[in-house]
């Protein structure tokens, strides 16, 4: 301080030391799926594209989209999908001025987790 | 863009551990962010451990009795040690809250208690963080009554009802809390002003004696001051007032709309 240049203050931690809340979690969550539905997306347009191409290509995008690895993928991305129609209805919600008290909040953002994934897996089993 | 990383100069290392009170058999442990401007060394975590069989029940009085008897260069603010100063904000246990009113036993039991400054804010000495930014967006939504009538012969009166809308808004002791909780702030507290400055926008804005609402809601319509808010919700989770942010700044963007449609 006495020598007259200014202090480099030190940022203090943020991420790495404050506590998940239920509601943070829930908010990250819906950007994630939103960001990797767009590469399912993508995916699906592949397969859509080869299939246009011709049996051969076809065969292939089949190939890797129905080995087990697509289908782990396919399946994320329903619950994905899931998990982020439920969050962006709850979005709409909260929008509108309501369920914004920490109780309602909550109980809404496990509507969202347990939602998804029982909708998955009716989803899974239907198809 | 948001920066996860701490910049060099903020990483946090180990720091040293004071020798524990002589004869005390109830010990806690408690794990302090320390930083000293002079020395130009990194930031690091201080061990200290507080006999509970003698120090009162709050976070606050274990600070007091490290900064007593074990460490007085400690440096931490506080004042009124009833809530409503809002000097002793700072990270407990993982969330913001005033170390006053945060009791010792709200830290599950037999863990360390874990203290930081307010997160994501510039440091002048360990726990104190640097509120000169927080505290000059808290000013730029003018929160004081702006009207244009002429001024009445006794007093500007306001309906018990139009009263009652304040209620939840006029306890902010601006403390900070809240706002170093939003991740939101986190990342581009250059430009959005965070729920602490929204709510005290929202309280003049449904002030039924404010005549300037319209320019009010002009200044904070703006896709970084207002709408930075994804309704997160750290802010009202973390509150140690009960206050909502949250709520208010969704009541500003509902008379955005509004005024509009």
């Amino acid at each position: 301080m006495a020598n007259g240049k200014p202090v480099e203050r030190p940022l203090s931690p943020h991420l790495s030391i404050y506590r998940p809340q239920l509601t943070s979690i829930t908010s990250i969550l819906t950007r994630i799926t939103g960001n990797a539905l767009i590469v399912s997306a993508l995916l699906v347009v592949w397969w859509l594209l080869a299939a246009a191409t011709g049996p051969g290509y076809y065969d292939i995008a089949n190939g890797v989209l129905t080995s087990w690895f697509g289908d782990l993928v396919m399946s994320l991305s329903v619950l994905g999908i899931w998990y982020h129609y439920l969050a962006g209805l709850r979005h709409l919600y909260f929008d509108a001025g309501h369920g914004l008290d920490i109780g309602t909040a909550e109980k809404l953002g496990w509507g969202c987790l347990i939602g998804s994934l029982v909708l998955t897996v009716i989803t899974l089993i239907i198809v | 863009m948001a920066e996860f990383r701490l910049p060099v100069n903020s990483r946090i290392t180990t720091g040293k551990t004071w020798p524990k009170p002589a004869g005390a058999t109830n010990l806690r442990q408690f794990d302090i962010y320390r930083w000293n401007p002079d020395g130009g060394k990194n930031p690091c975590v201080d061990t200290y451990f507080v006999d509970m069989d003698n120090c009162g029940p709050m976070i606050l009085d274990a600070l007091i009795k490290i900064k007593n008897e074990i460490d007085p260069t400690l440096t931490f603010r506080r004042s009124c040690r009833e809530g409503i100063c809002g000097s002793c904000a700072m990270n407990i246990d993982g969330i913001n809250t005033l170390a006053c009113i945060y009791g010792m036993d709200e830290v599950k039991d037999g863990t360390v208690v874990k203290v930081y400054p307010l997160p994501h804010m510039p440091v002048v000495k360990d726990l104190i963080p640097d509120l000169t930014h927080f505290y000059a967006q808290h000013a730029s939504i003018m929160p004081w009554l702006e009207t244009k009538t002429n001024r009445p012969q006794k007093e500007w009166k306001q309906s018990i009802g139009d009263r009652k809308k304040l209620d939840g808004l006029y306890e902010c002791v601006m403390c900070a809390c809240c706002s170093t909780s939003c991740p939101s702030y986190w990342w581009n507290s250059d430009k959005y002003l965070g729920p602490a400055a929204l709510l005290h926008a929202y309280r003049w804005i449904i002030d039924s004696r404010d005549e300037a609402t319209g320019e009010r809601l002009d200044e904070l319509e703006d896709p970084f001051k207002l709408y930075r808010c994804h309704t997160i919700m750290n802010c009202t989770k973390t509150c140690p007032k009960g206050l909502n942010p949250a709520k208010a700044i969704a009541e500003i963007k509902r008379m955005q709309v509004n005024r509009v449609v």
